[in-house]
């Protein structure tokens, strides 16, 4: 069937909320505005008030209240409306989302998921356009999950629910739009392991989440002038599925990692270590990372391009590695 | 052009004597050819060159001994140039191949004196620059150093001896240095240009061996002793071995073989071995923990299977040459190749090819009468599997006592690697392959 990003997030709320009743979703504006992202439109009135909760503006609360809920043996959906906004939930994210398993020895699991949307390209100045997927993938206790596709985006949730400990995902703000055919059955997919996007002998481009298909348009470009990359959709930032990178990295010798995140510390710094640790002996040419330039995000529309990762850059890295 | 190096035949090979050159100056040759014979302390080894084009001089006569990486002939594109007068090759201390002057790339570590003069780098490099030699020059610095003034009055000196330019250290890919590694071949560097996989001998492919020449057999019977004493006490030093037996019915798998060996002619016959030998190495896929080598303290599992293969020489000695993709084979061509590679360790005329590491390895006694074998593995591997003689003898199945061919399988495995379920589960695995022999 055709649908949207957006509507395959939906399909995925209602499906979670269908199948157990453990599973409520709480958020600014999540009910009877539908979510600032028309994410959750129409839920309020089919499931309810007790299912589906609007917040005060209070990241710190309703986060610490999901956490809570998760302890007491609920499956909460806690919706952030941008990653910048959940710094003020870092607090409950960091220090007990991620910890209390381990600070319990053992006995208390979070079964918490939290969405949130990330990146820039709308247009949404500095506070609402950051990536910053990369600091919580940085988090020991909690695992990343960044859905690229629409199969992705209808099928992560569940997974995610299904997951004894705290889950990240990571929608980015310019997919929600995104249309094209989902299967009718279309259901859980796997969270543990990156996707070979598109095979390829000659470069690895690594991407995930908005900065997919830039790669991928990249590649298209790189094939016309008879270079053939194989971009991997890494899907989950943490745990990282280092063999599939490494993998094709042993086939192609060369490695382009695109990351909307700033490129100092980035998730692409860690894959780049990673590659240089585990596969020196597979380079044939330096790694490449093409990032975000190292300022706020900027409002006015071609700074804010000038600033992101760009198909011609990712070309121009992939023409450089090859050589 | 571009040098033909003394290639590394094994981990352990840090030298080699030329036996005998079977090109001379201004034959042609294509990549591949096997140019020359070579003794390394284990067997005479013919080497492929990777290159194709004109022999131009031989820069290592017959009988000579020299290190790993030492440019044995120039091998070029066009027509052979005039033989000039052959370069005295030198080696430094510390075994680090000379240089060619002025015709071959850098070894991978400049050779460095057992005391070099203090410089800081930029006085080396301009030393490099200026053409003076360091071990030549007297330094005024503090605690004996040598100056940028040092060097520039060492050049002006008519006294100083120049030496030959060092242009800067190459610049390789380290894909490119490992490949260069594994082929034996020099990195065609100009140094200070960047040298890529593609720009190697040979380019990204794999080498394939062609035919053999006849090569002389040499006698090895000291040296081999040598290198296998070597190994294997490292092997029993380094490895905690564990070993776990297995008795294995070979009924089925025997009848399923005598069938077969009625439907080919006799030079066709498969014996009991090949079947071993499959099952060991489809069960070496199975239970990747076994097939991969010990390294820097770690286990690196291999990609594919590399069957090494025991082979008892007549004058005494071992080799283990290896099979590479012994599990993608069939049994019948897993035959002919234990045929003709067995064939060639004793007639001492294995290729470069046959040497490569194995990643797991089998040895088979059982044509001596032995029960079992409990072996020493070679390092860096991880895992030695010994089968003892096929022979028939009581067992019991389904509660009645019969006749049936036993083999007797013991796994030497590495504890730092491995646990014995790890190993169990192996020998597991062959036995149940051997259960269904046709689909081997």
């Amino acid at each position: 069937m055709k649908t949207t990003y957006r509507e395959a997030c939906r399909e995925a709320l209602r499906d979670a909320l269908t199948r157990d009743d453990r599973v409520f979703l709480m958020g600014e504006d999540v009910g009877a505005y539908g979510g600032c992202f028309a994410v959750s439109l129409g839920l309020l009135e089919e499931f309810g008030p007790e299912r589906v909760r609007d917040t005060p503006l209070s990241e710190s609360a309703f986060v610490g209240a999901g956490i809570g809920a998760a302890l007491g043996g609920l499956r909460p959906v806690v919706e952030i409306m941008t990653v910048n906004f959940s710094l003020l939930a870092l607090d409950q994210i960091l220090n007990n989302a991620a910890t209390l398993l381990h600070m319990s020895g053992g006995q208390l699991n979070v079964p918490l998921v939290i969405r949130m949307t990330t990146g820039a390209g709308r247009q949404l100045a500095a506070q609402h356009s950051h990536s910053l997927e990369g600091w919580y993938a940085h988090i020991p206790g909690l695992r990343i999950l960044a859905p690229a596709t629409l199969e992705d985006a209808r099928g992560m949730l569940w997974t995610a629910l299904q997951d004894p400990d705290p889950v990240l995902l990571f929608e980015h703000g310019t997919l929600y739009g995104m249309s094209g055919e989902l299967d009718d059955d279309a259901g859980p997919v796997d969270i543990d392991r990156a996707a070979v996007r598109r095979p390829g002998t000659d470069v690895t481009v690594v991407a995930y989440g908005g900065t997919l298909g830039t790669a991928l348009d990249a590649a298209d470009d790189l094939a016309g002038t008879g270079i053939d990359a194989e971009v991997i959709d890494l899907r989950t930032l943490r745990p990282l599925d280092m063999p599939t990178v490494l993998g094709s990295v042993a086939r192609t010798h060369r490695l382009v990692v695109v990351d909307e995140g700033w490129r100092s510390g980035s998730l692409s710094a860690e894959i780049a270590a990673r590659v240089a640790e585990e596969a020196l002996y597979e380079l044939d040419a330096p790694i490449e990372r093409v990032c975000t330039a190292e300022v706020p995000i900027p409002y006015a529309k071609h700074l804010e391009e000038a600033a992101l990762p760009r198909r011609d850059d990712v070309v121009a890295a992939a023409r450089r590695a090859v050589g | 052009m571009g040098a033909f190096r003394m290639p590394s035949l094994g981990a352990d090979m840090d030298e080699g004597t030329v036996i005998e050159w079977l090109v001379k100056p201004g034959d042609q040759v294509h990549r591949g050819d096997i140019v020359a014979v070579v003794d390394t302390a284990k067997s005479a080894v013919e080497v492929e060159c990777f290159e194709t084009g004109a022999v131009g001089e031989i820069l290592v006569p017959a009988g000579e001994k020299v290190p790993v990486g030492t440019p044995l002939a120039m091998i070029g594109a066009g027509p052979a140039p005039p033989p000039t007068p052959p370069t005295p090759l030198t080696t430094p201390p510390g075994g680090v191949t000379g240089v060619a002057a002025g015709k071959s790339a850098k070894p991978r570590r400049p050779a460095t004196p057992a005391h070099p003069p203090p410089a800081s780098p930029p006085v080396r490099t301009f030393a490099a620059q200026a053409g003076v030699d360091l071990a030549t020059v007297h330094g005024t610095g503090r605690g004996g150093a040598i100056t940028r003034a040092d060097v520039q009055r060492a050049a002006q000196s008519a006294a100083a001896v120049p030496a030959e330019p060092q242009p800067g250290r190459a610049r390789v890919s380290p894909y490119a240095r490992r490949l260069a590694a594994e082929r034996g071949i020099g990195l065609p560097a100009t140094p200070g240009e960047l040298v890529r996989a593609r720009d190697l001998p040979g380019g990204n492919g794999e080498a394939k061996a062609p035919p053999p020449p006849a090569a002389p057999a040499a006698r090895h019977d000291e040296s081999m002793r040598q290198a296998i004493a070597a190994l294997m006490a490292r092997s029993k030093r380094e490895i905690p071995h564990y070993y776990l037996t297995a008795t294995i019915d070979l009924h089925t798998a025997i009848e399923w073989l005598t069938a077969y060996n009625r439907t080919v002619p006799v030079t066709a016959r498969v014996l009991p071995a090949a079947l071993l030998l499959k099952a060991a190495a489809r069960a070496a896929v199975r239970v990747p923990e076994l097939n991969g080598h010990w390294i820097d303290g770690a286990f690196r599992p291999a990609a594919e299977v590399r069957l090494g293969v025991a082979v008892a020489l007549r004058g005494g000695g071992l080799l283990t040459p290896a099979i590479s993709g012994a599990d993608t084979l069939t049994v019948p061509d897993l035959m002919t190749r234990l045929r003709e590679l067995v064939g060639r360790a004793r007639g001492a005329r294995l290729r470069a090819s046959d040497l490569a590491e194995p990643t797991i390895t089998v040895t088979n006694l059982g044509d001596l009468g032995v029960e079992s074998v409990h072996g020493v593995i070679y390092p860096p591997q991880v895992a030695l599997l010994g089968f003892g003689a096929v022979a028939e003898r009581p067992w019991a199945v389904d509660g009645l006592l019969g006749v049936r061919p036993l083999v007797t399988a013991t796994l030497s495995a590495d504890h730092r690697a491995s646990d014995g379920a790890v190993g169990a589960r192996f020998l597991h695995t062959i036995d149940t392959l051997l259960q269904t022999p046709e689909e081997l």
